[in-house]
Order: structure tokens, then sequence, then C-alpha cells
């Protein structure tokens, strides 16, 4: 089969891949270059476990046709962090316990990162609605939108790390 | 929100300690927020080939011949198993304990018992080549009449579903189309009885729905091993599985795992690791099988419907004198745990309550449905559902409030319980009291006062003369449903056998709350000194734990 | 047309473990030669804590702080027998072989602590900060650094322990059922404060307020996960799930979860929770094991709520607003039954 090469930024990184027609980013990130913190939990677009940001906006990798990521800029939770410096939203998750088996928590962190970015003091209507298409089937939600809530509440309160460098 | 009322049982506990009882990180929680904890399907290898089998599109029918030539013959494809490849294609899952017969392929060989079915397959390059591989298999079918109704399977005449049990329903101790539960007398209890409530419940079937699918990798290893990267509940159920189903000693296969997307019951089944290993096998190479998710809401196992009839008879004064529980378990085509769920509904039955007559049957019934596993609450979830509704009927008939009903017939510490065990170590009436407490929902001081501590025991230790039977024998045909046969003339039960625990020695005489119990109907004389059915020294445990459960021997 | 406010309640109790071919569980604690504490387990961590469990049982018998001990489990090359994470067994069985486990380990470090300090065993104690002194005597003491280092370079013992608990099978009678299921249970009594949309047959659950008793609360905070996210899943189950809606009619499967209904961020209601321990008495430190049994008072607690609201009764599962909107209609019209118990 022919294929097509790719190029993109992953997390702040260069990368170039060959990738088969039709083929997703889900795929290509675990597969392709072995970024597995997306996961694969439906392939149809129902769950959200695979959720990324894609040029900042959330993206379900599975529905994402690795082609139409060219040149753009692909960020998962691998990236999140600054080096060992957590994000706030890891910080707000591990003090709320907001994860269980953990197998949504990556792609709830890109969604809730995407609700930030674009609004830094979001009601809980809003937080909920931003993870209305991130399935947990452990954590009953409440623990992951008082998280979303608190680590947005400490980031307008001033050391906002992520005004310094904006990734995207 | 969140508060721990440590008030309660203070005395029993020693709150000193310096980890336990203390809000510690858990251990993988930094892992799960920097994206790095890793699950089965992160482990990358080279020349990984995908598997995806085929599903039967009915719920019933013989197989009359399977083509795999075009399939074979498709891009990517690598290897088409069958089920004459699979080396030991029958088994049930609980036969690693000794529990029920083998009535299950790993691959359909003669009849497809239920919709999605597998009947082979196909290992290829990728999983979009493994798919389209598939569609090119032919299979002609002769479809069979199915049954999806409890009991409909029960009746004469219905479709037998899985030919191991050939009355559709499994067999206990070699004898019995269900599990018993015999305590006192109903029915002369309920002639008794101020009201009588009987009520029918239906639990539906759930999806444990897990954000992770099932599914493994294996690869050959080193020494003529395999690995296998599994999302197994149950890492030696899973080893063990696939060691029988292929043959080969328990030491060759390597199993890791421990790291899961959610359980819930669903991945005790072992539906990958036996093909991932068998791909792995046949190919020598690195083979990954994952359900995606339409497999998995469809025919990864369930927690299968269950039926519920529970007839009650209540004194006015809110006493539940007897209860009577009829329940039929949906299998779906297969053994898988199902047989197990009834015997942990029979335990559960008559809930936490004392009520000095029980009966109940549980039926394990075999339909055309994608077989049925554990699933968080197994076997006791629905059952829960069906005597708790009832509760609040009985509450509302008798004119009760529901709490102080619930305090009034809760089970304490010294009752004798209907499995014939003295419960120890009670705190219903303190769940129910704190709870309206909290929700500001007015109890009586006197049930307020009351406690699981006190009260229980004496009168309410006793193990009344019971009505045995043996309705529902195998080999006597079908029974009838709804309706359990009545029992033939009773025998009185022998006394327990095993050692009663310490808790149950003659204790004080009740304190002046038990007006929670006056005995009405009587509670009957301590059953007569009967000899004991085997010697005393007959061992319950030990020497027979692993050759025989329930009396029922791996076949 | 009107939406009408109900109040349900219900109390469970729930075994702990399973009956079926003895149910065993196996542990292994080692220390390397600095003190530091590895549990090797075959339990399955599915999101319910089970490393973390573990962890906390292990440091807490040996003495050492929590930071000193890191549970690897589920290989089956390294990591003893066990039954599998089902059946609520996770704290009680795993929890009970990792504290014999570490319980014989902690016994050797005692030994070889005593050996250094030149004291009787049965005389020293563990500080929980990584130290054993001597009883009464804080200042005669050794760090457990220096007890492992002169374990392995010096007296040649292993620190190290093996674990097993095993509940033997109870054998079913025929005839009567009797029996010993489990050796201990959980609690619990659960109110639903709801609403019913009599138009639409709609039920709006607004909060939960339970009180559960679960022996021992090994961590407090993972309890709470697993109460918080089961009555969720509870409340699903009362009201959205199904894969057969119509049972025992197969059709309708549901392939997706936009098929699989349950509720998402936004149908979720305040939960508030009391939570009581009577220890098990065979239990790790009286644990018994929170995970099954958060679900099961949710289901009739809605129901018997949504009877209080609209005076139907809806017997089987799920509660889905056709049921109730089919129920209300039987009945010619909702008919709110008043404060529960109708005393109030």
């Amino acid at each position: 089969m022919a294929k097509t090469p790719v190029q993109f930024r992953l997390n702040g990184s260069d990368k170039a891949v060959f990738v088969d027609g039709g083929e997703n980013l889900l795929n290509v990130l675990r597969r392709g270059v072995g970024d597995m913190s997306a996961k694969y939990g439906c392939g149809q677009g129902t769950c959200g476990v695979c959720t990324v940001l894609v040029d900042g906006e959330p993206q379900l990798a599975c529905l994402t046709l690795a082609e139409t990521c060219a040149g753009r800029s692909v960020d998962t939770a691998l990236g999140l962090s600054d080096g060992p410096n957590l994000h706030p939203l890891q910080t707000a998750f591990m003090e709320h316990f907001a994860a269980q088996c953990g197998f949504c928590t990556s792609g709830m962190l890109m969604a809730a990162k995407a609700l930030l970015d674009r609004n830094a003091s979001p009601t809980r209507e809003e937080v909920a609605e931003a993870i209305s298409g991130n399935i947990c089937r452990c954590t009953g939600y409440e623990p992951i939108i008082n998280a979303i809530m608190d680590a947005a509440a400490k980031r307008g309160g001033g050391s906002n790390r992520e005004q310094g460098h904006a990734r995207v | 929100m969140l508060e721990f009322r440590k008030e309660y049982f203070k005395d029993e506990r020693d709150d000193r300690l310096n980890e336990v009882g203390q809000p510690r990180q858990r251990q993988d929680m930094l892992g799960h927020v920097t994206g790095r904890t890793r699950y089965f399907d992160d482990h990358a290898f080279e020349g990984l080939l995908h598997l995806k089998v085929l599903r039967s599109p009915h719920p019933h029918a013989r197989l009359r011949s399977i083509d795999t030539a075009a399939a074979e013959r498709a891009p990517g494809v690598k290897r088409v198993i069958r089920a004459a490849d699979v080396p030991v294609n029958k088994n049930t899952l609980l036969s690693l304990i000794n529990f029920g017969k083998d009535d299950e392929p790993l691959l359909a060989a003669d009849k497809v018992r239920y919709k999605g079915e597998p009947i082979l397959a196909i290992v290829a390059e990728s999983e979009a080549a493994a798919y389209d591989a598939l569609t090119k298999v032919r299979v002609e079918y002769d479809p069979l009449p199915a049954v999806f109704d409890v009991e409909e399977a029960l009746k004469s005449g219905a479709p037998v579903v899985n030919e191991t049990y050939p009355t559709n329903a499994f067999e206990y101790h070699e004898k019995y189309n269900h599990q018993k539960l015999r305590f006192g007398d109903v029915e002369r209890a309920f002639a008794q009885a101020d009201f009588i409530v009987e009520e029918r419940y239906q639990m539906s079937p759930i999806e444990h729905a897990p954000t992770e699918t099932n599914g493994s990798i294996a690869a050959p290893e080193t020494n003529d091993r395999f690995v296998v990267h599994t999302c197994t509940q149950a890492l030696f159920f899973s080893l063990g599985t696939a060691a029988k189903l292929l043959d080969v000693p328990s030491n060759r296969l390597h199993f890791l795992g421990g790291t899961v997307g959610g359980g819930f019951g669903g991945k005790v089944d072992s539906l990958t690791e036996p093909l991932s290993i068998l791909g792995a096998m046949l190919t020598g190479r690195p083979v990954r099988y994952v359900l995606n998710r339409e497999e998995e809401m469809l025919y990864g196992c369930p927690r299968g419907a269950e039926r519920h009839y529970v007839k009650d008879g209540v004194m006015r004064d809110g006493r539940i004198i007897a209860r009577k529980v009829t329940s039929y378990f949906d299998a779906g085509a297969y053994t898988r745990l199902s047989s197990y769920g009834a015997v942990k509904c029979i335990a559960h039955i008559p809930g936490p309550y004392t009520i000095p007559n029980v009966h109940a049957e549980c039926y394990c019934v075999y339909t055309n449905r994608t077989p049925a596993t554990a699933m968080r609450g197994f076997g006791i979830t629905g059952v829960d559902f069906s005597l708790e509704v009832q509760m609040d009927k009985l509450a509302h008939k008798v004119g009760m409030d529901p709490m102080e009903f619930r305090i009034l017939n809760a089970y304490r510490d010294g009752d004798m319980k209907a499995h014939r065990r003295e419960a120890h170590n009670c705190a219903l009436i303190e769940c129910v009291q704190v709870a309206a407490e909290k929700a500001s929902w007015p109890i009586r001081d006197e049930y307020r006062r009351m406690n699981s501590m006190t009260g229980g025991g004496g009168e309410r230790a006793v193990i009344p003369p019971t009505a045995t039977d043996e309705g529902g024998r195998i080999g006597a045909g079908r029974p009838a449903t709804s309706t359990p046969p009545r029992p033939p003339p009773p025998t009185v039960a022998p006394p327990p056998r095993a050692p009663v625990p310490a808790a149950a020695q003659p204790r004080a005489p009740q304190p002046a709350t038990t007006q929670a119990r006056p005995a009405v109907p009587p509670p009957p004389a301590p059953p007569p000194p009967v000899a004991p059915a085997k010697p005393a020294a007959t061992p319950q445990h030990g020497a027979t734990r692993f050759s025989s459960v329930f009396g029922t021997r791996r076949r | 047309m009107a939406r009408h406010r109900g109040r349900g309640m219900a109390a469970i109790n729930y075994p702990i473990g399973m009956n079926l071919g003895g149910d065993p569980s196996q542990a292994l604690v080692h220390s390397n030669p600095e003190g530091k504490f590895t549990v090797t387990l075959s339990a399955i961590d599915l999101g319910q804590g089970m490393k973390q469990v573990t962890r906390q049982i292990a440091a807490e018998t040996l003495g050492v702080p929590i930071a000193d001990v890191y549970v690897d489990t589920a290989d089956s090359d390294t990591g003893p027998h066990d039954m599998g994470s089902f059946a609520s067994r996770g704290t009680h069985r795993v929890g009970n072989a990792v504290a014999a486990a570490a319980k014989e380990a902690r016994g050797v470090m005692m030994e070889a602590a005593a050996e250094e300090l030149e004291v009787n065993a049965a005389d020293l104690d563990t500080d929980g900060r990584g130290n054993i002194h001597v009883k009464g005597a804080p200042s005669r003491a050794i760090s457990v650094k220096d007890v492992a280092v002169a374990a392995q370079f010096r007296q040649g013992k292993t620190i190290a322990g093996r674990g097993i608990f095993l509940i033997p099978l109870s054998e079913v009678n025929p005839e009567t059922g009797e029996m010993s299921p489990v050796s201990c249970y959980a609690h619990a009594c659960l109110v639903a404060d709801l609403e019913v949309d009599d138009e639409t047959g709609e039920v709006t659950v607004l909060k939960m307020t339970s009180a559960y008793e679960l022996g021992r609360a090994i961590n407090p905070k993972m309890v709470e996960q697993q109460l918080v996210g089961g009555a969720w899943m509870g409340m699903s189950h009362a009201l959205f799930e199904t894969p057969e809606p119509y049972y025992p009619d197969t059709a309708h499967g549901p392939r997706d979860f936009n098929e699989y209904v349950m509720p998402g961020p936004g149908d979720i209601c305040p939960h508030d929770i009391a939570v009581l321990e009577r220890p098990a008495p065979d239990g790790p430190f009286g644990g018994k094991g929170p995970g099954e049994m958060c679900a099961n008072p949710v289901l009739p607690a809605v129901a018997n709520a949504i009877f209080n609201a609209v005076g139907v009764r809806v017997d089987s599962l799920p509660i889905t607003p056709e049921k109730v909107l089919r129920a209300i209609k039987a009945q010619g019209g909702a008919r709110p039954q008043g404060a529960p118990g109708g005393r109030r």
C-alpha cells in the first residue's frame, strides 16, 4: 500500500512518519511514533479517551486522518508537564484523586486544557460541557470537575506557569 | 462530601496507626496524570500481527460449511485459525476450580449458540486487512429455533441451548436443576401472616463498559515460551484457562498485567488471551487481539439479566415472618460464572434481615444470548434491588416508616441467618440511623436507640425445624416454572454440621428493646438432636477441597 | 403536568469475597539492602486501588514509611498466586496475605535489629519513620537502613516474608443451602431525592445521602473514590443502562456510547456520605471492601423515590422515561405519596 510522508510537531518536537491512506492519528501516535498516552477506547468518536489537541483544539485522534495533521501541532498528555514540573491540571487531578483506572485521564486532561486555554475561569456547567464527550466509568465525574475547577482557580490566582510559554 | 463517623464502633478499633487510615496518594496516580501508565496495549512489538474473529449472525444455528479459501488469499492474511486448530476446544471457566462441566468451545465447531459467537479467527498484518479478509469467508448456516426468556427456556419442548445441560439449567450437586435454600417453614408462616405481598422483579442486563476494551498481546519469548500482555482481572485464571485450551504447561506462558483500564467484572472471562497466544504459536510472531467497542458492547460478556419472584408474609406490627424467593439468572449460551452467581444469590437471601422462615431457589438458565458473567455486585445487585423495593412495599402495606421498618427487621449480632451461620459484625441498623440523620428523615427515639450489638441472638439464633423437598431433581423432567413444585412430605433437615462460632454461646436475656421481635409465631424449639448427618470429624474443607466443589466434578 | 419531588431509601449488606473452590491469595515482601521494601503480588489493579491499599497495609505492618514500600504486581513469573480482582476480595484477601508476608519480614528485621542493638527482639518497636528503637527508650535506636545493611552484609539474613490468606471452601448443602458464604459483610443505607416529570417520564436525581459501613477504611480518599463513583454507577444502572431495553427481546443492542447511555458529567448530583467503620474481625486492620456494594443501594432507593414522587412502581430496570410514563398513564396520573413513612 502506498504510504504518504507526514510531518507534524508533537509536544513541540518535529516528527516525520509514513502513513497509510486513511490511517488515523491515534494509530500514528501509538504505533507510529510511540506516544501511548492517547488510548483506544472505541474508534468511533464516542468515548473521548483519545482526545488530543491539534493546533490547540481538542480532537478525537481516532477520527482524525493522520494526513490532515501535516504541518500542524499535536499535543498529548505526554507533553503536558514542563519537564518534571506538572501542569496545574495534573496537580489538581492528583490532589482531587480524579483518576482511578486512569484510562480516560489523558483524554480528560487534554479536553480540560483546551477549555482552560480558551476560558480561564469556567463555570461548573462549562466544565461539565467541556468534558461531556469524555467517558469515565470509575469516578462519577465529580472529582474530575472539582479538579478542573480547582486548577482554573489556582491558575487565575497568579503564578501562571502556562502564560510564560504557551506551547501550542 | 464525605465524613467519617468515628464515634461508631470506636471500641472495636485502634485508630492509632501510621499508614492505615491515612489519605495517602495512590502509587499509580502520577503515571495516570502524566499519561505514562502502561496498560496491556501500550507495548510495542516489531512485526505485530492483528487478530479478528468471525462472529455468528445467528443466535442458534448449525454450521453446515465454512469456506475460507478466498480469505486465506486476501492481502496481508497470515493465518486463518479454525476450531480444529484449537488443541482442547472445550472449557468452562470455573473448571480450574472444578465447578461445572466443560461446555464452551473457543471457536464454534458444529453449532453456534448465540449471535456473535466466534467461529474462526484471522491473523493479518493490520486490523484493516483482518476485517477485510473476514468479509471473504463463506459460512453456510442451518438456523435453529432459539430461546431468549429464562422461564421459557425451562419449559419442556424449549430448544436445547447447550447440550452439556440438556434441560437448559445448570446442575447443582449433580442432583438439582437449581440451588436450594430452606430455613423453617414458609408455608405455615404465610398462613399466619397478616399480609402477603408477592411481586416480580426484573434486572436488566448491564454492559461493563470499561473505557479500555478487552484485549491482549501475545508474543514468542525466549526459551520457547510466550509472553502475554493482558488486561485480565484474574492473572492466574486467565493463564490457567489459556494453558488448558492450548494444552501447554502453565510455565510456558508468561502473563503480565495488573494495570487495567477498568473491569467491573468484564475481564475475568479470558476472552482474548487464548486466541492471541494461539495466533503467536501458529505464526511465530506477536499477535494482538483487542475487542472493538461494538464487540465489547454486544459480545463481551455482560452482567446477565435476573428475574426474582419475592413473596413475603408480614405481620401488622411490621415483622416479616416469611420470605420466599424464586430467582432466575440468565446465563446466556454458556456457563462462564453464572453458576456461581446463583449460589451467591442464595447465600444472600433474605437480605440483611432476620426472618424466621425462608425458602429460596435460584436457577442458572441457558438462553441463546451472549454468555453472561460477573459484574460489580455479582449475584447481589439484582437481589438487593428486588428485596429493597419489596421492603418499601411492605412498609407501605403495614403503614410503617421505611427506615424504622428496616431497623425493626434488621439482623443483629448473634442472629441465625438463613444459610445457617450466626451473624456477627453487623452494622445495618447504624447505617440506617446515620443516613436518616444526615437526610433529616425523622425516626422515632426508640429506633434511634437500637443497635446491632444488642437484641440479637437468643431465640433469634435458633435454627427452626425445616421442611426440605426434592423438587427439581435432575432427570425428573423439566420443572414447572414460577410456581416451584410443591414439596413432598417434609423431612427435618439435620442441624448444621459446622461448629457454631464462639459468639453463638448462650447469651444474656434480650434487653428491653427486643420489642423488635416478639415471638409470633413462636420460634420453634431447637431442632431435636437428630444424629449428625456425618461424624463431626468429616472435614468440610481440606482434603476434598480441590477434588470436588459442590460435588460437581470436572469433565 | 408537573415535576414531582420524591424521596426513597434502601439498606443493604454485602458479602466480602467468594466461596468457590477455596479463596486464596499470596504475597511476597522483601527488602533491598537499603531497607526499602517491595511487595510482590499477582493481584490486579483495575482502578480500585489494589496497589495502594496493599502498599499501606505493608507499610503499616512493617512499621516503615509509605515511601519505603512499592508494590509490584501481576507478573506470573515473579508474583505468587492470587485468585483475581473480583468479589470485593482484594482488600480483605490480598490485604491479609500482604499483612502476613510483611509480618514475617518484620520479624526478621527485628531480629536483625536486636542483634545489632544487642537486645531482645521482643523489646523493640518501629517508629513508622524508618527507625527501630528499644521500647520506652527512643534514643537506643537503629535505622531500618542500617539494619538492612547489617542483615545483608554482616548477618546473612534475608529480610523477607511470605504470606498466604485462604478462606477454605465451604461446601453448600444441596437440600438447605447451608454454607459459610463469606466471613464478613459491609453495609449501607442510602436516601435518594429526585424529581419526576409526569409529562416526559424523565427522572432527575437531585441528591444522594448515604451511610456506608465498610470495615476499616485503609485509605479514606480511595474509599471516597469508590463510594462516589460506585453510587454514580448505581444511579446509571437504575435509570439509564441496558443493552436490551426490551428484554427478553434482544433487539436494540448498543454499539457505542451514543447508544449505551450513561449519565454524563452534567447529569450527576451531590452525594453526602458518612463512613462508618466496624472492623472485620478477620480483615487486615479490620478492612472489608467498598468496591461493589457502593452501587447497590442506589437502584432500589431510586425506584422507591419514584414511587414516593408519583405513586408508580416500576419493578424492572432500568427505569426509563418510557416505563415511568406508561405507568403514570396506566394509573391515570401522578399520585404523589407525601413525605416518606407518612409521618412528616
